[in-house]
């Protein structure tokens, strides 16, 4: 799905933080969370957004809701860019932009009813009387498949695909264009993943809104993904349109992961791309391209020359040295695996 | 289904709801909670239960003991050295005291709870100043501070009741200070505020609510401390002049007849443990109530 205007822009979105800076004669270290990033989601387009714990993709999640300030780059919404916006102003746009987080019982206040929960965000963009909201609220609550019942109950009266289904309800009662699900179901039974992520794509369809769906689990960011975006240690390494990037992937990190997700068929041979060691410290990015302290392939130009970001074919962007030109062929994985 | 025995039992569910009542309700939260509002419904009536003006004075009856004790029926318990009928005195300095503990310990919550948000919400610098103040506040002897304000400034009521209030402040400001600083991360805070809500009502409406029990805590810690800085204060001469008079002030004055005439200072003794005591009680329930977690057990 090709974007034709975008609804959310992110150019070059760079999030540093200082650590240690408190110790006497010690530099403060540089955490480089989020390292140049930029990326496009369209109107009522899923942009998943995958990569291993500790990449920033939760980082760049909270970037573009502006509830973390970047260090450079920008993101424009609609047309609204949103650097130096005012507290206020960033308020008022929040009827626009919403967010779904991993923990639905932490994201809720124990001590107010969860239709009341509901109903918050008409209240504090000042949306209807308080007999109204509260019918609008249960009307989200049965649009989310819950029973209008359950608005007087506590969180913690409710299971957790209940309490993330009111977390959906409420990001959606303002009709938003755009969500960010942070991690929406990996805090979920495997049981109840399924539903809520299916709650999200009819959602999408009924509301017309926009998600960057950020994951680390690529049998749901398939599932529910227009597009989807790799990111390895705080840069995106490739991104393609879902069948693209999943049948044909061409970086050998994303290559690694897909290898990675096990395929419920024991007959099934397949060549296992393993990496070996954890991700580097992002305090102490390598030199060149990131990946090459695992990648299997790497060359000696990725120990000194830092790799771009490029298309090569339509829609589908990687930044690897090994994958040249458009129609590039994927990389001689064949070399280093018997 | 069995038949209930009919003699002596009541119904199943009449004795499930006394049950759940009483689960609900236990019999001692039920006697504090008594015990207050006798306090405070006699503090509010003190001139039609008192039998006397806590000033009129009987001096041919001076130190005679408590009814009970063999002394005379028209004051039943007992007179204090002027021969003031102690049950009156009772009564009005248990008015003073209620009202000078309740107003103190509110101004210190407030003002505590009020500083507690505004360091946590701007941070920097002025958190730093704020918190220094805390600090120079609890490494200060506050009783002697208070004397030499009262010294120096001249007693009045209003002074008193303002130093009782800053007493016990900075212990408001730094539980608020900690828990908001804790709750501003935590999931339901954020949420809120990504769903575009003004700092107030992110304050006012969620965290407010859910540090209010550690609050009422301190509350109930804090009041009878304040009533026992009183009765210091009021011991010394700095507090409630006579001929007003307080628990505290009283008890000050009974001591000096303790071997001879004790109940001048045990009753209003007596009164002051009960009462904090019953707060306590009280406090501690009410915490638990405050809990939604724990509402159900």
């Amino acid at each position: 799905m090709s974007t034709v205007s975008p609804l959310l822009a992110v150019d070059s979105l760079v999030r540093h933080f200082r650590i240690g800076g408190g110790k006497l004669f010690a530099r403060p270290a540089v955490v480089r969370a989020v390292d140049g990033v930029s990326f496009t989601v369209g109107p009522s387009e899923t942009l998943g957004l995958v990569g291993e714990s500790g990449c920033g993709k939760t980082t760049v999640g909270r970037l573009v809701l502006g509830l973390d300030q970047p260090t450079h780059g920008c993101v424009t919404l609609g047309a609204q860019p949103l650097n130096d916006l005012a507290p206020a102003a960033w308020r008022a746009l929040r009827r626009d932009a919403q967010m779904v987080f991993q923990d639905p019982l932490g994201a809720l206040d124990p001590r107010m009813p969860v239709g009341r929960q509901i109903a918050e965000p008409l209240e504090i963009h000042g949306i209807t009387g308080g007999g109204e909201r509260a019918e609008r609220a249960r009307e989200m609550l049965a649009a989310v498949g819950l029973s209008p019942d359950l608005a007087a109950r506590y969180p913690h009266e409710l299971s957790g695909g209940q309490q993330q289904r009111v977390v959906i309800a409420r990001a959606l009662i303002l009709k938003p264009r755009f969500v960010v699900c942070d991690e929406p179901v990996s805090a979920l039974d495997v049981s109840v993943q399924a539903q809520v992520v299916n709650l999200l794509a009819r959602m999408q369809r009924e509301f017309q809104v926009a998600y960057l769906f950020i994951s680390h689990d690529l049998k749901i960011v398939r599932h529910i993904s227009h597009r989807v975006a790799v990111m390895y240690l705080g840069q995106i390494v490739e991104s393609a349109p879902r069948e693209e990037l999943f049948e044909r992937p061409l970086h050998p990190y994303t290559q690694a992961l897909i290898a990675a997700v096990p395929v419920p068929d024991p007959t099934v041979k397949r060549k296992r791309l393993v990496l070996h060691g954890e991700p580097p410290s992002p305090v102490h990015p390598p030199p060149g391209c990131r990946f090459h302290t695992r990648c299997p392939l790497a060359e000696v130009r990725c120990r000194s020359e830092a790799p771009v970001l490029r298309t090569v074919a339509s829609g589908h962007q990687v930044s690897c040295h090994l994958v040249t030109g458009p129609g590039a062929s994927e990389p001689e994985i064949t070399r280093c695996s018997s | 289904m069995t038949q209930a025995p009919s003699s002596g039992l009541a119904d199943p569910v009449a004795s499930a709801v006394r049950s759940r009542f009483r689960h609900r309700y236990p019999p001692l939260v039920l006697a504090s909670a008594a015990l207050i509002a006798a306090v405070l419904i006699v503090s509010l009536a003190a001139e039609l239960l008192a039998p006397y003006h806590y000033t009129t004075q009987d001096l041919a009856n001076r130190l005679r003991p408590p009814a009970f004790l063999g002394g005379p029926a028209l004051y039943w318990l007992g007179t204090d050295e002027l021969g003031r009928d102690i049950v009156s005195r009772l009564i009005y300095a248990t008015r003073f005291s209620v009202v000078i503990a309740i107003l103190g310990t509110a101004i210190g919550a407030a003002i505590g709870t009020l500083l507690g948000f505004i360091a946590a919400h701007f941070r920097g610098f002025v958190e730093e100043a704020i918190m220094m103040l805390v600090d120079a506040q609890a490494s200060l002897p506050f009783l002697l501070l208070a004397l030499a304000v009262l010294a120096f400034f001249g007693n009045n009521l209003t002074l008193f009741i303002l130093i009782l209030g800053i007493n016990g402040w900075e212990n408001y400001a730094r539980l608020t200070r900690g828990m908001v600083l804790s709750a501003n991360t935590q999931g339901y805070a954020v949420a809120v505020r990504a769903l575009g809500a003004s700092p107030f009502m992110i304050y006012s409406r969620h965290i407010l609510p859910n540090i209010a029990s550690v609050l009422i805590v301190q509350f109930t810690l804090n009041f009878p401390q304040t009533i026992l800085l009183e009765t210091s204060m009021s011991f010394l001469g700095f507090g409630i002049q006579p001929p007003l008079t307080s628990l505290g002030q009283m008890l000050g004055a009974g001591r000096a007849h303790l071997l001879s005439a004790w109940w001048i200072a045990v009753l209003p003794g007596t009164v002051i443990f009960l009462t904090t005591l019953s707060i306590s009680i009280v406090g501690d329930w009410l915490r638990d109530r405050f809990d939604p977690t724990l509402r159900n057990r």
